[in-house]
């Protein structure tokens, strides 16, 4: 076997094995969170899926972004065929393994070319747009130099590795050109041909060096960009399919009903419980009445944390965030994410029982917050990877009205006249028909 | 103006009688001044249309809504419970409302607390009366008027509903125009979850005069909605905005009612 064999094979077991660990790790964190049974409507679920993250439904309602990211994730998707070509040439050390195809390779490749191309030139535009045009979505208090830096790493990561593999094809084309021993004709190559005239004067020996230096930064790129992935946005190119099937599927409007307050009701409007029962205690830690930290959502809220790719649509509809008020959807689903990194990395070195003293609620969201939100859903209908954004703060209300009783003075207000009059204002319950006889 | 017919679910009871519909008035709708018109607007459509109905009166209660949206799950299912038992004990199959807020909360979330229902939004009554053929609009007064629909969040967003409402102006043969932010992105108000019943947190605008703003853009003569909070919310931006004599705001129910004379 080829020393570069030995070389790459080393090389792909490590990137595989470090992703592998890393993607156990997010599981593992996601499974910190509640239960929560989303294994029914299993059709709705595909169509969903199909329609919203593989159809990219939700991405179109902005047509050009939606465009542009159209072109870069089917890029991705038909150029990996390619780089399973680049793996097995580089397991077995033979040049275009796939080239026996003939015609088809052709095709193939001036296809792969084209997409190159393409990916490039819409990661070009998405540059553009968040740095010179800077798009007002894309800023934001949450927007602080990591996600920015992020989001620019991706898009310069994807230009590099795009202009590596056309660079790659010109000198193979122009190896070619040379008769060179390994490069056989394979192919017209109809980008990167475009690219031949500059190399035109160069050795064959220097190009064979260029061919080979491209093959490997851009084999490399992909191994490192793939274990850059679970630390970045970027990792909803693999959590988008699986976050929208698991999706919530009921109407918008309809919030969970807390099961644990719904057994302490039932007790009280129950005339045959016995009032001096001592209620059977759940299993397990007794639940909290809404959630204060990320361990008190459910592994749904958290797999949304985690498919989240700051693109800011929820932020950019929300009525509070428009206004001018802190709250704001996008840093809900980041900061929910940060704080669940946190505890993962907690856990890691401290074991299960681990506690920081710190918490979701107000070490990362605050009260003002919270409160600002109008429950509108604006959020939610703009996620394109379906994510609800509103669930987690209704979450944190319930801990921090029920456990915490902190509710503002106008809101014990009308807690106080519902439970006395049955309605939020200050009118008796005996009025409730006068409207009949006024005019 | 004749009398009103509300007859109650207790007087019905009482003479062996049970109606077709539940009315669910909602606290807005029995409290609120302004929300009384709409009330009262509905009920001469139904008294109109001889629709047999009743209304639970001083047995109606919050549905909780506020309560649940502020965070107090714990009133709102005592809430939810207490009017399930009442609900139940009349054996009410159909219920309508006035309020979005009511409706979202009756027909998606005291299913699973017992109560089963067949509930809907009085724009989507309104439109099956029209339907049947048992209800007939026209134009009237509205003939020609520019009219934008605002999209109450828990009737659009919440539970899907964009088509009846428009569907009723259009029976007013008035010409429907549509704000920037209109169906699912329409923009909220800023009366839900609870907001209504407190001071906006700390920004540098108020909700409703975002939206209101956006509906005088179009110009139109009448902003039209279906729910009792828009209807404050809008009407108190038209007035900030001190454009009350230009434009009017109206519920569904408002305006049909007007066309029919009633
Ligand atoms: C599987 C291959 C995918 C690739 C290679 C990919 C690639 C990218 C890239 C490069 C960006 C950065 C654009 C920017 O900086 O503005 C991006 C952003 C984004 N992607 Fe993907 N993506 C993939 C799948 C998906 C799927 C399935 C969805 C779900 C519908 C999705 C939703 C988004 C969203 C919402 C953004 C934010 C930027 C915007 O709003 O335009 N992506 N993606
Ligand atoms: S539901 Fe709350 S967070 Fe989401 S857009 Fe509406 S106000 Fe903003
Ligand atoms: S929650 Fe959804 S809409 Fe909001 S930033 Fe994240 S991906 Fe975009």
């Amino acid at each position: 076997m080829e020393i570069s064999s030995i070389i790459f094979i080393i090389l792909l077991i490590v990137a595989g094995g470090l992703f592998a660990k890393n993607l156990n790790t997010i599981i593992r964190n996601i499974k910190l969170g509640r239960d929560l049974d989303r294994n029914d409507r299993k059709n709705e679920r595909f169509s969903l899926m199909a329609r919203v993250a593989l159809g990219q439904s939700k991405m179109v309602v902005r047509p050009f972004a939606g465009f542009l990211h159209i072109i870069v994730y089917v890029g991705f998707i038909i150029i990996n065929i390619e780089v399973l070509e680049i793996v097995l040439d580089g397991i077995l050390g033979t040049h275009r393994l796939f080239a026996f195809m003939g015609g088809f390779y052709h095709f193939l490749i001036a296809t792969f070319e084209g997409l190159a191309l393409l990916v490039l030139v819409a990661c070009v535009i998405f540059l553009v747009r968040r740095n010179v045009l800077r798009i007002k979505r894309f800023f934001g208090k949450e927007m602080t130099t990591w996600p920015k830096t992020d989001a620019n790493l991706i898009l310069i990561t994807e230009i590099l590795l795009m202009s590596a593999f056309l660079i790659m094809n010109a000198a193979d084309a122009q190896l070619q050109v040379l008769g060179s021993e390994y490069y056989t004709n394979v192919g017209s190559f109809p980008i990167s041909r475009q690219l031949m005239g500059a190399f035109a004067g160069m050795s064959e020996s220097s190009l064979i060096v260029l061919e080979r230096g491209a093959w490997w930064f851009h084999i490399i790129g992909i191994f490192a960009f793939l274990n850059y992935l679970p630390y970045s946005k970027h990792f909803h190119i693999l959590l988008a399919f699986p976050n929208v099937f698991y999706a919530k599927l009921t109407p918008k409007g309809q919030l969970d009903n807390l099961a644990s307050v719904k057994k302490e009701v039932e007790m009280m409007f129950d005339p045959s419980a016995d009032p001096y029962a001592v209620p059977a205690e759940p299993e397990g830690e007794p639940q909290r009445f809404g959630a204060k930290d990320v361990t008190d959502l459910t592994w749904k809220q958290l797999m949304d944390a985690y498919t989240c790719t700051e693109c800011g649509r929820c932020t950019d509809v929300c009525p509070a965030n428009i206004t001018g008020k802190a709250l704001s959807p996008r840093k809900i689903m980041m900061d929910t994410r940060d704080r669940l990194e946190e505890v993962g990395k907690g856990i890691d070195k401290n074991g299960k029982g681990f506690n920081d003293n710190k918490s979701l609620l107000r070490d990362y969201i605050s009260e003002e917050e919270l409160l600002a939100c109008t429950s509108c859903n604006a959020c939610v209908q703009a996620c394109p990877v379906n994510i609800d954004q509103l669930s987690i703060i209704v979450d944190l209300r319930r801990f921090l009205i029920m456990e915490e009783s902190k509710a503002p003075a106008e809101w014990t207000g009308i807690f106080t006249n519902i439970e006395n009059n049955g309605a939020p204002w200050q009118f008796a319950q005996a009025d409730r028909l006068n409207w009949k006889n006024e005019q | 103006m004749s009398e009103l017919k509300v007859p109650t679910m207790a007087e019905m009871m009482a003479s062996g009688q049970q109606p077709d519909v539940l009315f669910w008035v909602g606290c807005a709708g029995s409290f609120d001044d302004r929300a009384k018109k709409i009330t009262r607007a509905f009920v001469k459509i139904l008294n109109n249309v001889g629709v047999n109905f009743a209304v639970l009166g001083t047995e109606e209660s919050c549905t909780g809504d506020p309560a649940k949206r502020a965070g107090n799950e714990f009133l709102f299912q005592m809430q939810a419970m207490g009017n399930i038992q009442v609900l139940n004990a009349y054996e009410v199959k159909s219920i309508v409302t006035t309020c979005p807020h009511c409706f979202n909360t009756l027909k998606n979330e005291y299913p699973e607390l017992g109560g089963n229902y067949e509930v809907k939004h009085h724009s989507q009554f309104l439109q099956e009366l029209i339907n049947q053929g048992k209800l007939t609009v026209e134009g009237g007064v509205f003939k020609g008027k520019k009219i934008t629909f605002h999209d109450p969040c828990y009737l659009g967003r919440a539970n899907d509903v964009y088509e009846a409402p428009r569907n009723l102006i259009e029976k007013l043969d008035a010409e429907l125009v549509e704000m920037k932010r209109c169906k699912s992105s329409g923009l909220c108000c800023g009366a839900g979850g609870a907001q209504m019943f407190k001071e906006a947190e700390k920004g540098n605008k108020e909700v409703n005069i975002e939206r209101t703003e956006e509906a005088l853009e179009i110009q139109p003569n009448i902003i039209a909605t279906g729910c009792p909070f828009c209807m404050t919310m809008m009407t108190d931006g038209v007035k900030l905005k001190e454009k009350s004599t230009e434009v009017q705001v109206f519920d569904l129910a408002e305006l049909i009612a007007q066309a029919k004379d009633l």
